[in-house]
C-alpha cells in the first residue's frame, strides 16, 4: 500500500543528503544562476528572437503574388502565410512571433499605375531577427521599385508589440528548462547506478519502503528544487538584467511535469546500465544534445531545419517552448500543447522506469 | 522450532551453479556461522533467505514464511546487514535511526539504538566520516530498529581493526542473550569459533561439513600434531628413519601427525638421534581454521558470489 508518511521520510532524508553535499547544492542551485549571470551579461542589449516570418496579403493582384515570390526565394527567412481576414497584430502574438508583413490591399494596381504604396513590416526594435527581416524587406522593395517607371514602394515599420522582447526574455525560460534538465538528470543517473553498486537498494529493499514511492520522493524533491531555481532565475534575470516575464499558472505545469520527465528519465538511465561509469555516459549522450538542441541558449528557429526537426523529438523542446508561451508570450494555447506532449513523454517514460527499477532480482 | 528450513536449495547462474542442493536448519535463539572461500555460495545462499533473490529448486522456510513470494511481510521480521554496509553519505546515525524507524512505523530512541550497538560518541557524524567500525554498527542499529526475531549479518567484521570487530562480536552475543536468531556469515573462523553455536562449511555450492565446532574438528580434523623449528634435514631424516606422516612448510616448521602416544615417543626418540638442530617445540590440536583449510584448500581468495 502505498504511503505518503515513508515518502516524506525518504524525501527528508533525502533532501537533507542533497543540501548538504557541495557538488548537489552547487548544480542544483547556483549553477543554473551563474550560468544566467554569464549569459545575461554577454548578450545583455543583443536581441534575438525567432526567424519565421509570417506574412498577411490583403491584396490578390500579380505584383503582391511576385513580390512574395521573391521573399521567399531569400534562405534568411521563411514565410508563412497569414489569413487575410484577422487582425494581424493578434496573429502574430497568438504565434509567439513578433516578425510579420503586411502587403495591403490595391497593391498591384498603385504599383501599375505608379501610385505610392507602403508595405508595413510588423517587428521587435530590439530583435536582431526583426532588423534582418526589415533589411530583406527593404532590398526586394528597392529592386521592384527599380524595375517600375519610378519609386512608388516605400516600407512602413511597425512594432508588433507593446513590450519589446530582449535575449534575456528568451533566456530565462530556456535556463529554468536547463535547470529542470541537468539537476534530476545527472543525480539520478548518479544515484541509481551507485545506489546499485553499493547495494544501498537492497539495503532499502528489507524495508517497507517501496520502489514507486522511493521515486516519487525523488519526483516530490526535484519538483521543489526547479521552483526554487524558477523564483532565483526569474528574479536574478528581472533585477539584473530587466527581464519581461509574465507569472502565471501556466508555470507552475511545466515546473511539476519537467522534473517528473528528468527523475524518470535518469532513472531509467541509471536502472538500464551495469555501472556508473557507464551510466554517466549514457547520460552525457541524452542530456547533452538536449541541453543545446532544445532552445536553451538559442532559438530553436534560427537553426537549420534539419536540427529544428532533431530538437522537436527531444522533450526539453517542449518544456522550453511551453514556458517561453507562458512566460513571454502570456500564450496558453500553444503551451497547453506542449504540456500534453511532455505529460504523455513522461507517462512512458516513468511507466518504464518503474518496470525496470527492481530491489530485488530473480 | 526452527527459524530457518533449508532442503535441497539450489541456485545457479547460467552455466554457474552457485548453490548446489543444500540443506540445513538454524533453531530459535541459535547462532548460525556459514563459512567458506570467495565464491562458495554464501551471499546467494543468505539472499535466498533474506527473499532477495528467488531460487531454482528447493525448500525455504524463514520464520515459517517462503521469503521470495512473502518478501514484504518477512522484512518486517528480520533484521539484515548486507556485506560491506553503505549508506547515503549525508544523514547522521541518529537521522538514520529516525528514518528507518518511520519507514518501519515504529517508534524508538535513536539514542537508546545508538548505545546498544556502542556508537553514542558518534550520533551527530555524518555517516561519510564514519569509520568502518563506526559505519558496521550503524548497519546494526539499523538492522535492529524493527525488533527482528531473526538477524543475517553478512561478514560483518570484514575489514574492521581488531578493537572494532570485538565490539561487534559484544552486540552480537547481546543478540544472542536477548534470544534472537542470528544467521552469520563470516571470513574470520576465530569469529565463527566465538559466537557460533552452530557452522556449516560450504565450499563450491556445497555445505562439506556441518555441526558445531568441535564436532566438525572430531570428525574432520587430523587429532594431535607436534611441530618442532627445525630445517629441511631433520625433515628428510624422519621420513627416512620412521613411519610418522611428516611434513615441512619450507619456512624451518616440521610438522608430525600424532596418532597415539608411541607416535609421540617415536618422534621424539628421533629427533634426538637425528643430532639435528632443533627448538620449539609444541603439541596440539586442530583447530577449525585447520580442518577448514583442508576441507576447502589454502587458496580461499577466489572470485566474487554473483552480487
Amino acid at each position: 500500500m502505498f504511503s505518503f508518511k515513508r515518502v516524506v521520510a525518504d524525501l527528508k532524508v533525502f533532501g537533507k543528503a542533497s543540501i548538504r553535499s557541495k557538488e548537489g547544492f552547487f548544480f542544483t542551485l547556483v549553477f543554473p544562476i551563474i550560468l544566467i549571470l554569464l549569459f545575461g551579461a554577454i548578450f545583455s542589449g543583443g536581441s534575438s528572437g525567432p526567424t519565421t516570418v509570417y506574412v498577411q496579403n490583403l491584396d490578390n493582384g500579380p505584383i503582391s503574388a511576385a513580390f512574395i515570390s521573391a521573399l521567399n526565394g531569400t534562405t534568411a527567412i521563411t514565410l508563412v502565410q497569414a489569413p487575410a481576414n484577422q487582425n494581424f497584430t493578434q496573429y502574430l502574438s497568438s504565434h509567439s512571433s513578433t516578425d510579420g508583413i503586411v502587403i495591403p490591399a490595391n497593391f498591384s494596381y498603385d504599383y501599375e499605375h505608379s501610385q505610392s504604396v507602403n508595405v508595413t513590416v510588423y517587428g521587435n526594435p530590439a530583435s536582431t531577427t526583426s532588423a534582418v527581416v526589415y533589411g530583406i524587406t527593404s532590398e526586394i522593395v528597392n529592386s521592384f521599385n527599380l524595375r517600375g517607371a519610378s519609386a512608388t514602394i516605400g516600407v512602413a515599420q511597425q512594432v508588433a508589440v507593446s513590450s519589446s522582447y530582449k535575449y534575456i526574455d528568451f533566456l530565462v525560460p530556456g535556463l529554468i528548462g536547463f535547470a529542470a534538465l541537468t539537476s534530476p538528470m545527472f543525480a539520478l543517473v548518479n544515484v541509481s547506478s551507485s545506489y546499485k553498486r553499493d547495494k544501498i537498494f537492497k539495503q532499502l529493499s528489507l524495508t517497507p519502503l517501496t520502489e514507486t514511492e522511493w521515486l516519487v520522493s525523488k519526483v516530490f524533491w526535484y519538483v521543489s528544487m526547479t521552483a526554487i531555481s524558477f523564483v532565483l532565475m526569474s528574479l536574478t534575470g528581472i533585477y539584473l538584467f530587466g527581464a519581461h516575464i509574465v507569472f502565471s499558472w501556466g508555470v507552475g505545469l511545466f515546473i511539476v511535469i519537467g522534473p517528473f520527465m528528468f527523475v524518470s528519465l535518469g532513472m531509467l538511465v541509471g536502472t538500464a546500465t551495469n555501472s556508473p561509469e557507464s551510466a554517466a555516459v549514457v547520460g552525457n549522450l541524452v542530456t547533452f544534445p538536449m541541453m543545446f538542441l532544445s532552445g536553451t541558449f538559442f532559438p530553436v528557429s534560427s537553426m537549420p531545419i534539419y536540427l529544428q526537426n532533431v530538437a522537436r523529438v527531444l522533450p526539453l523542446y517542449y518544456m522550453i517552448e511551453g514556458l517561453t508561451n507562458v512566460m513571454i508570450y502570456d500564450n496558453y494555447y500553444p503551451a497547453l500543447l506542449d504540456f500534453l506532449v511532455l505529460a504523455v513523454i513522461t507517462a512512458v517514460i516513468f511507466v518504464m522506469a518503474v518496470r525496470l527499477f527492481k530491489w530485488r532480482e530473480d | 522450532m526452527s527459524a530457518i528450513e533449508v532442503e535441497g536449495l539450489k541456485k545457479s547462474y547460467g552455466q554457474l551453479r552457485a548453490v548446489d542442493g543444500i540443506s540445513f536448519s538454524v533453531k530459535v535463539g541459535e547462532v548460525f556461522s556459514l563459512l567458506g572461500p570467495n565464491g562458495a555460495g554464501k551471499t546467494t545462499t543468505i539472499e535466498i533467505l533474506e527473499g532477495l533473490r528467488d531460487k531454482n529448486e528447493g525448500k525455504v522456510t524463514v520464520l515459517q514464511m517462503d521469503p521470495w513470494s512473502k518478501g514484504y511481510e518477512l522484512h518486517k521480521r528480520i533484521g539484515v546487514i548486507p556485506q560491506g554496509f553503505k549508506f547515503l553519505d549525508y544523514p547522521t546515525p541518529r537521522e538514520a535511526i529516525s528514518y528507518y524507524a518511520t519507514l518501519f512505523g515504529v517508534k524508538v530512541d535513536p539514542d537508546e539504538m545508538l548505545r546498544r550497538v556502542i556508537l553514542e560518541e558518534a550520533a551527530n557524524t555524518y555517516f561519510l566520516h564514519l569509520s568502518g567500525g563506526q559505519k558496521q554498527k550503524l548497519g546494526m542499529a539499523l538492522s535492529l530498529v524493527n525488533d527482528p526475531e531473526l538477524v543475517f549479518l553478512d561478514e560483518p567484521t570484514t575489514g574492521l581493526d581488531p578493537q572494532a570487530r570485538r565490539a561487534v562480536w559484544e552486540v552480537i552475543r547481546k543478540l544472542k542473550g536477548e534470544g534472537r536468531s542470528v544467521m552469520l556469515t563470516t571470513h574470520y573462523l576465530e569469529e565463527a569459533e566465538e559466537l557460533a553455536d552452530k557452522v556449516a562449511i560450504m565450499d563450491h555450492g556445497k555445505i562439506v561439513a556441518s555441526g558445531t565446532t568441535s564436532e566438525i574438528v572430531a570428525s574432520h580434523g587430523s587429532g594431535q600434531r607436534m611441530t618442532v623449528k627445525a630445517g629441511e634435514p631433520l625433515h628428510e631424516y624422519l621420513v627416512k628413519s620412521t613411519k610418522l606422516e611428516v611434513g615441512y612448510d619450507g619456512r624451518e616448521e616440521v610438522t608430525i601427525r600424532l596418532r597415539d602416544k608411541d607416535d609421540a615417543l617415536t618422534a621424539l626418540r628421533a629427533i634426538e638421534e637425528s643430532g639435528c638442530e632443533w627448538g620449539d617445540l609444541a603439541v596440539r590440536r586442530d583447530s577449525l581454521e585447520d580442518v577448514f583449510l583442508r576441507l576447502v584448500g589454502p587458496g580461499v581468495a577466489g572470485e566474487e558470489e554473483a552480487s
